[in-house]
């Protein structure tokens, strides 16, 4: 009759307790990024960036030169962006997520590549002549951004973003002198009113 | 009652090679809290004002069981607060955190927190 031996118990070494500590703490910051929406999508920063727009849109509306009509544009988005940039910094300064968090990046990432799309067709079409496109295209582009990265924020922020590519659909298909109607009601109109909503109900 | 459920075996030296005051902060751990997926529909509803069982479902990756289970004690323990409702014909069951939640929450946090300190100071 054979031996009987005790079947040995491999034994791991569990995990050291500040080793597990500081797993639950990645654990608990991860799920809270999980769980957040970027809610630093700034209302009153929108606001303001939808009078600049109006603005423009009356100074292009007497150019006839394409050129500085699309110069004045562009003036106008990096204005707009610089109104934005301060904004986010300055709403986040105050929310309990950094401007850097992990659903803020996610926010800047799918935001990025439409916007980056636009830039290239403005070259593209400033080259070939159609200039009187660029608003409609523009404004798609832009609700296609904010709907995109609105997927990592409050729920109006899509919405806006679709009214933008409403607007911008239905400036490409309209008669090209109403471009800087539509560029005045989408990046003027459409600013002011969701910027005031997202100001009044998220905190600025 | 969420002090019935903290863990009252103090021991003089920590299981790990943890003693003093690692290990009699380790005793003092929430286990309500402790346990994974607690923690996650604690943490999640920490910053949110609140969240449906779906939400939570999805966010934790997880099956209606045991978001159930868990929720319940949780609720149990008045860490969080549950209401039902309907949207449309369909049932809601919504979770808030409640301020004996939070707490308990920050009491946790401070525990690891206290934990990894006391062992690096060690």
């Amino acid at each position: 009759m054979g031996s009987v031996r005790p079947i040995s118990v491999i034994r791991e070494e569990p995990p050291a307790l500040h080793a597990r500590a500081m797993d639950n703490l990645r654990y608990i910051r991860e799920t809270m990024e999980g769980a957040s929406a970027f809610t630093a999508v700034p209302g009153w920063g929108g606001v303001v960036m939808g009078m600049t727009a109006v603005l423009t849109a009356a100074l292009a509306a007497r150019e006839t030169d394409h050129g500085i009509w699309l110069a004045t544009w562009i003036a106008e988005a990096m204005l707009s962006f610089c109104i934005a940039a301060w904004a986010v910094h300055r709403k986040g300064q105050g929310a309990v997520m950094s401007p850097l968090s992990k659903p803020a990046r996610k926010f800047g990432l799918s935001f990025s590549p439409p916007m980056i799309a636009g830039v290239l067709l403005t070259a593209a079409f400033y080259r070939a002549g159609l200039t009187t496109l660029l608003p409609g295209a523009w404004l798609l582009l832009y609700g296609a951004a904010v709907t995109n990265a609105g997927a990592f924020s409050v729920r109006i922020v899509p919405a806006m973003g679709l009214c933008f590519m409403a607007c911008g659909a239905c400036a490409l298909f309209s008669p090209a002198a109403w471009g800087n109607a539509y560029m005045a009601a989408g990046f003027g109109g459409l600013h002011i009113l969701f910027g005031f909503v997202i100001a009044r109900r998220h905190g600025g | 009652m969420a002090r019935s459920n903290t863990l009252s075996k103090a021991k003089p030296a920590g299981p790990h090679g943890v003693s003093g005051p690692a290990a009699a902060s380790a005793s003092d751990l929430d286990r309500l809290i402790h346990e994974r997926m607690r923690l996650g529909i604690v943490s999640a509803l920490a910053v949110n004002e609140s969240l449906t069982f779906n939400d939570l479902k999805k966010l934790l990756n997880t099956t209606d069981g045991n978001i159930s289970v868990h929720a319940r004690k949780l609720e149990d323990a008045q860490y969080i607060a549950c209401s039902k409702s309907f949207e449309g014909r369909v049932p809601k069951t919504e979770y808030r955190l409640t301020a004996a939640g939070r707490r308990a929450l920050e009491r946790y946090l401070n525990h690891m927190e206290a934990l990894i300190r006391a062992t690096r100071e060690g």
